[in-house]
């Protein structure tokens, strides 16, 4: 769900909800209670729970993707029930006949030594290549439009803030509100139909691909703006799709911030306006949006499934589109994890980030005064 | 920090529907966008619900006609089987917009339940709840829904709507639970509680009528999301929907190959629309909302 409006901003406030003392053992779980201990357990929880329930769909789920392929490979007659029930387990990396407790931890075991199974398409090619290959484009185009998008907006979600009612701040208001109402994958689609195919200012044709065909890799001039060219419409994509909840994030997060007593008490000091707008208000309006960032690019990733497809950008969202049709379910199971890892990844990032930012994180013991 | 901050005037402690009908009115008429994003939701409820009791569904494939484009026949063109596109736009939103409506009642009732209990719990309970609704936050939805999709393949609508439902509700039940964290803290929770009135009554009757305006504004947020997932769910092919439907047409315009094609333009761009201005109407409507219920960021 897109959080699009001031309220959803004021929710990561709340993202650390303030501890309470812990009394004579406060040293001790001090550690544990430490935001950024609890960020890492976060992260490998998230991992291990996705993890499992992988687990749990892909094996013991009624009519689950291994039962299927049993069936596919017994049904022309070719292989015994024995026979394909093995080579079902080995594309999956799973030995069916141990108990479901070792299966699970061997399937666990598999994964920490990054062997995700192997394709059931093409034959024999692990999974974990596959989504390598892939996976750094959309990492790529969805990183440099989000943190495009996250500078300019927090300016202008700045700068609409400090010209409250003015006709600047009416405009970037409802222009921030309609561009987050428009479906990430429908600027895409309109990319290509208006400015692609009725206008044809956009060479989409030239443009698919992640590189040109026969170009040399390398940090050559001619290289990095090839890749660039690829990936200009995804970028722009998740630009625009984003920019309005940074706008209308930073802007309520700002006017927020311009009530607090600091901010009085600077202008009290007689601190020029620049320095209060920056080092004062703009900087705390700002940690509550940097929590986001990272919810912010699991749902531009998901939104890269149709997006890549459109633009026919080799990402993972392209690749992921063809594993669904194909029924691979191995590369699903194996982009399904990654890009989950991926996104904690970034998340255990931010928070990391937040506490860098917010010295009153920092701290163990608690005190983080939402 | 309250979005539920509401409305103080001693003559709605008894709220008659009719009285609060119109005062919501005035109060939304003051704000140009939030009335074009009510008037946009009536408009499409109407649509989608009143108008094919008036326009007869066309089923029928025309091959004289097509990818037309849009004549005083056809309003907005056909398709590639020279169906009128118009008449697809007018039955197309009920499906969309049903799935929207239960997915966002599904997701409300789960989110609301969970995180007022939650909060007046406390405890182990809300510690293990909120793990679970941060697991669901961080965990990227749209790839979660695809691959859940793939396995389970949702056949009807209701099916569709429990799976949206099963993702959507833990941004909204760590906000009602941080809500109702300083909502119990309270004189009237305080004084149901010494009364002892149990859990349920405390839930119903004290906390969540207070919440009200808070859970509307959530309802309306839950159904642009439901819209987003199901409309993409639908474009990839993963919901063997057959009826006639926005997202289906654009699921059908891209196996057509009709996004290349010129003279389909029409086509493509009509249910884009249809859906684009939906969402806008339930995003200028939520704004406005919040803008009437939240005081501190009103902006006249």
């Amino acid at each position: 769900m897109a959080a699009t409006t001031p309220a959803d901003a004021k929710m990561v406030a709340q993202q650390f909800p303030t501890t309470p003392r812990a009394g004579r053992a406060r040293h001790i779980l001090g550690y544990w209670r430490h935001p950024v201990a609890q960020a890492i357990f976060k992260a490998f929880l998230t991992v291990f729970v996705t993890t499992s329930i992988t687990f749990f769909l892909i094996r013991l789920m009624p009519g689950n993707p291994i039962d299927i392929k049993i069936d596919e490979l017994t049904k022309d007659g070719l292989m015994t029930y024995a026979e394909a029930r093995s080579q079902a387990a080995s594309l999956f990396s799973i030995d069916l006949d141990k108990p479901v407790l070792e299966q699970y931890l061997s399937f666990v075991g598999n994964l920490a030594h990054g062997n995700l199974g192997y394709s059931f398409v093409s034959q024999g090619t692990p999974v974990m290549g596959i989504v390598l290959a892939v996976l750094p484009w959309t990492l790529f185009s969805v990183g440099t439009g989000l943190l495009l998008s996250f500078s300019i907006g927090v300016f202008l979600g700045l700068f609409a803030a400090y010209n409250r009612n003015t006709k600047i701040d009416h405009i970037l208001s409802l222009g921030g509100s309609i561009i987050s109402a428009v479906p990430n994958y429908f600027i895409a689609l309109l990319i290509v139909i208006v400015l692609g195919v009725e206008l044809r200012w956009v060479p989409i044709t030239q443009m698919r691909g992640a590189t040109s065909p026969g170009i040399q890799p390398g940090f050559t001039p001619a290289f990095v703006g090839d890749v660039l060219f690829h990936a200009a419409l995804p970028i722009s994509v998740f630009f625009l799709s984003t920019l309005g909840h940074w706008i209308l994030g930073m802007k309520s997060a700002t006017i927020n911030a311009l009530e607090e007593d600091y901010v009085n008490a600077a202008r009290a000091r007689g601190l020029s306006d620049g320095r209060i707008m920056t080092a004062y208000v703009g900087r705390n309006a700002v940690l509550p949006l940097v929590t986001q960032l990272a919810i912010t690019a699991g749902l531009a990733i998901g939104g890269s499934i149709i997006i890549e497809q459109y633009f026919v950008y080799q990402g993972v969202g392209l690749r992921l589109q063809a594993a669904v049709t194909q029924r691979d379910y191995p590369v699903m199971q194996g982009i399904l994890l990654m890009v989950t890892l991926a996104v904690v990844l970034a998340n255990l990032a931010a928070d990391l980030l937040y506490s860098r930012l917010d010295p009153r994180i920092g701290r163990a013991g608690g005190a983080t005064g939402t | 920090m309250t979005a539920a901050a509401l409305p103080r005037r001693g003559d709605r402690t008894l709220p008659r529907p009719i009285e609060s009908a119109i005062e919501f009115l005035r109060l939304l008429s003051k704000r140009p966008s939030g009335l074009i994003g009510f008037i946009g939701i009536v408009f499409f409820l109407v649509l989608a619900f009143v108008a094919p009791i008036f326009v007869p569904n066309q089923v029928n494939p025309d091959v004289t006609a097509l990818y037309e484009t849009p004549s005083a026949q056809h309003l907005l063109g056909t398709d590639n089987s020279g169906r009128d596109v118009l008449n697809q736009i007018v039955q197309g939103g009920r499906e969309i917009i049903s799935v929207a409506l239960v997915t966002a009642f599904l997701t409300t009732l789960i989110a609301t339940l969970l995180g007022a209990v939650s909060a007046l719990v406390g405890g182990k309970f809300d510690a293990v709840f909120v793990g679970i609704a941060d697991i669901v936050l961080t965990v990227p939805p749209l790839i979660v829904l695809i691959v859940i999709s793939a396995l389970a393949r949702p056949t009807n609508f209701f099916a569709l709507a429990m799976v949206l439902s099963s993702l959507g509700w833990a941004g909204l039940m760590r906000q009602v639970r941080a809500q109702v964290l300083t909502l119990k803290e309270r004189d009237y929770v305080e004084a149901a509680r010494s009364l002892d009135l149990g859990l349920t009554h405390i839930v119903f009757r004290e906390i969540l009528p207070n919440m009200r305006s808070y859970i509307v504004i959530h309802f309306v947020l839950a159904m642009t999301g439901a819209i987003y997932a199901q409309v993409a769910l639908i474009i990839l092919g993963l919901v063997p929907f057959s009826g006639k439907n926005w997202a289906l047409m654009l699921y059908f315009a891209n196996t057509q190959g009709a996004f290349y094609f010129k003279d389909a333009f029409w086509f493509v761009f009509s249910p884009i629309l249809a859906i684009v201005l939906l969402q806008l109407s339930l995003v200028l409507f939520v704004n406005a909302l919040e803008d009437i219920f939240n005081p501190r960021l009103r902006s006249s």
